[in-house]
């Protein structure tokens, strides 16, 4: 067992079914479905981009001109959902199926095969959701989160609706990453190489295990409260219908229970890209390691017992509202933790500007900015003047475009080389950068002052004495746009023609580093090595696995022959 | 900081079934939790409850309906004990019996909902009573299904020699059936008053 830990030691190994059409059929290789789920997740991503193009659009002036109100209605719900439940969510579950089994060690997820129908499911709710725009009616119109008592009306009186279908959608999407935390659960916890302990694991799998716990204890709620509402809506009950002794808020306690921490399970994972990052391109160890892990669970902790600050003013008795107060401003203490970590990592490193680190820089600093609002929405008093105004429109967004969408771009730019073995083009990746980071404070700014002013969120038409920042957010909102044509061009033509990568083009330290470029099938197969410090080993000159110079040499030998 | 848990041997695929199914069924509980609790708010503050002509629900036959289903608790544990002890035709006996008793209570239930006079969009009581039933019921019919499954793989020869994981996610299952069961019952049976 001494020199046979190589992995995939036959020099020729061609990956016998490296065609593109295992793309697009049922296949339960992680690293398939990671990019399946992640290609997928920008299709959809393109749609609901079309959709806040014209959102801004309608925006740019006063007067509702541009699409019709109830259309309008229609379109900021369904580019809500579209990009939570069709973007995110499978995006993150993307980077999940390639990062995970590599991270760890592992051959493959715990269940290969669930893995698949998990992302199968997808394309399939996707295609239901978006066939809700040709159904008489129009697709749901009651904002992403649904609140009855509009959600339960149906004024034409199909059975099929809009509202329906995007129950029906919500649902089965909550069914999908169900399956997919279970998998992702049990391969942290039962597929980890020899010698990972917990708290050798990289970060990235503590905030996916973290994640991945939120969405066990939280989506079944939402699903529950789902069912209710299509009963309500379609089969004539009362759950949620007053007259018949049912509760409206009773739902929003439901949705928010799950909606509250599905923020975490976005944000979690981007933390983890984060802690994994900025080490690679500091040169330095990621500072505070036990912490940045633990921090991860009590923000799960934390996460569950905050939901009611997004209903304060639905009539909730004021003891709620300052125990949820406090508890979401308690969440601060372990985020901020993180960040401290970050900057810590960062200080005085030899940093470099890489795409993916500018993406994280940029990503951490809108983050800094979205989790000083969110402190301000958590205080009771503030959230009532600006509840329902575009200032809360703001702080979402700066968490989820700003921060998250940031953070996601700079993993994709990072792994790119590893998963596709070809390197993304540094220039484009700047341009993308400078472009996003530009046009999403200039369009996520300009929603503060307005929505302190008081401009409410979901109408298409407004007094002209917003009209300036609302035109600066839509020119913004257009550079964003904009901003996608050279990520697209970067990502494709580096694909099909980039520079091939090495197995370790950023010197960064790690089990997916040890894995040729794209890695085999069964990644280390039979040859797992013994991982025998902690991550992170930056400066240190420790190795991280048992015999990781036989390993790293007989990569690049392999490389030059290639 | 220990230095391994839980690694595999190398290039084996171990079972992870077992491990899935329990994450899996916390998840689950969770459901029942959000409509627990639903139940209890709905009713705390609701002004009529009962819907008009409805005195309150006779709780003698369910009653009668949860002995049966806790006993099965008792009687797959004992074909479980069989299994163990390799003894195949024990446990077939034992697991069949357990499926008799869900059966008995399926049906039980399904008496009971032909007798009652209220409906489903029967406000909000008809609409949480039967919401919370019929949800459980589905559970004990995946259950029935599931044992029978099991059942059926005990003809293979040799298949449950070595122990099998799929026995102990469903015995697993049928007992967080029943206690979901209990609470249920309490909620539903007991607690008439409001």
């Amino acid at each position: 067992m001494t020199s046979a830990t190589f992995p995939s030691g036959s020099p020729s190994s061609p990956p016998e079914n490296n065609s593109w059409n295992r793309y697009f059929g049922f296949n339960t290789d992680a690293k398939v479905i990671g990019i399946q789920y992640i290609v997928t997740a920008f299709f959809f991503f393109l749609i609901g981009g079309l959709l806040a193009m014209i959102i801004r659009g309608e925006l740019i002036t006063p007067a509702s001109d541009l699409v019709d109100r109830t259309v309008y209605n229609g379109i900021y719900t369904m580019h809500g959902t579209i990009m939570l439940f069709l973007f995110i969510f499978p995006v993150l579950n993307g980077l999940n199926n390639l990062l995970i089994p590599t991270m760890i060690g592992a051959p493959d997820m715990a269940f290969p095969r669930l893995n698949a129908v998990a992302f199968w499911l997808v394309p399939i709710f996707g295609a239901l959701l978006i066939a809700s725009f040709f159904v008489p009616g129009g697709p749901a119109y009651s904002g992403w989160w649904s609140y009855p008592p509009v959600s339960t009306q149906n004024p034409l009186g199909h059975f099929v609706n809009g509202q329906g279908l995007w129950i029906t959608a919500v649902a089965l999407s909550g069914v999908s990453s169900i399956m997919g935390a279970v998998n992702f659960v049990t391969t942290i916890l039962r597929m980890r190489a020899p010698g990972m302990g917990l708290f050798r694991m990289p970060v990235f799998c503590w905030t996916a295990l973290a994640a991945q716990s939120l969405q066990l204890i939280g989506l079944p709620a939402l699903t529950g409260g789902a069912v209710m509402l299509l009963m309500d809506l379609s089969f004539g009950t009362s759950f949620y219908q007053p007259e018949g002794g049912g509760d409206p808020v009773l739902y929003q306690h439901f949705f928010w229970f799950y909606s509250h921490p599905a923020v975490y399970v976005i944000i979690l994972p981007v933390f983890g890209i984060f802690s994994e990052l900025f080490p690679v391109y500091s040169r330095k160890p990621l500072f505070g390691y036990v912490y940045v892990s633990l921090a991860s669970f009590i923000i799960v902790g934390l996460g569950l017992i905050v939901w009611v600050h997004h209903f304060f003013t639905s009539g909730v008795p004021q003891w709620m509202r300052n125990l949820f107060m406090v508890n979401t401003m308690l969440i601060s203490v372990p985020t901020g933790v993180k960040v401290f970590a970050w900057l810590g990592t960062i200080w005085r490193g030899k940093l470099r500007l890489t795409t993916p680190m500018l993406f994280c820089l940029g990503g951490l600093f809108n983050f800094v900015f979205a989790g000083i609002t969110g402190v301000m929405l958590a205080t009771v008093p503030v959230d009532i003047h600006v509840s329902n105004t575009y200032f809360v429109v703001g702080h979402f967004h700066y968490v989820i475009y700003g921060a998250a969408v940031m953070g996601i771009f700079a993993a994709i730019y990072h792994w790119f080389p590893k998963f596709t073995g070809r390197m993304p083009y540094e220039g484009l990746g700047k341009l993308h950068f400078l472009l996003t980071f530009i046009g999403a404070n200039l369009n996520f700014l300009p929603m503060h002052p307005l929505g302190l002013m008081g401009m409410p969120r979901r109408v298409s038409s407004y007094d002209p004495e917003f009209a300036f920042w609302n035109v600066l957010a839509s020119l913004g909102a257009f550079l964003l746009g904009v901003s996608i044509i050279p990520f697209l061009l970067n990502m494709i033509s580096a694909w099909v023609r980039g520079p091939k990568a090495t197995h370790n083009p950023w010197n960064a330290i790690g089990l997916e580093w040890l894995l040729p470029s794209p890695p085999p099938e069964d990644n280390f197969g039979e040859h797992v090595p013994t991982v025998i410090s902690r991550p992170y080993g930056y400066g240190s000159g420790e190795p991280l696995v048992e015999h990781q110079a036989e390993i790293e040499r007989q990569l690049t030998l392999q490389e030059a022959s290639a | 900081m220990t230095a391994t848990t839980g690694q595999h041997p190398t290039g084996e695929h171990v079972n992870h079934n077992l491990t899935g199914f329990i994450i899996f069924l916390c998840s689950e509980s969770v459901i029942f939790l959000a409509f627990f609790s639903g139940f209890a708010l709905l009713k705390t503050n609701a002004l009529d409850w009962l819907p008009p002509g409805v005195e309150g629900l006779e709780w003698r036959t369910p009653l009668i309906n949860t002995v049966v289903l806790v006993s099965s608790s008792g009687t797959i544990w004992l074909a479980e004990r069989c299994m163990a002890k390799q003894n195949l035709m024990g446990f077939r006996a034992f697991w069949l019996l357990t499926m008799a008793l869900g059966g008995y209570f399926l049906y039980g239930q399904a008496v009971e909902w032909q007798g009652l006079q209220f409906g489903f969009t029967s406000g909000v009581f008809g609409g949480t009573f039967y919401l919370l039933t019929g949800f459980h019921g589905l559970h004990v019919a995946t259950g029935v299904f599931l044992m029978g499954l099991m059942l059926a793989k005990s003809f293979i020869p040799g298949n449950y020699a070595g122990g099998e994981q799929g026995v102990q996610a469903t015995s697993l299952f049928w007992h967080f059936v029943d206690v979901i069961w209990i609470i249920l019952f309490v909620l539903i049976y007991v607690w008439q008053r409001s």
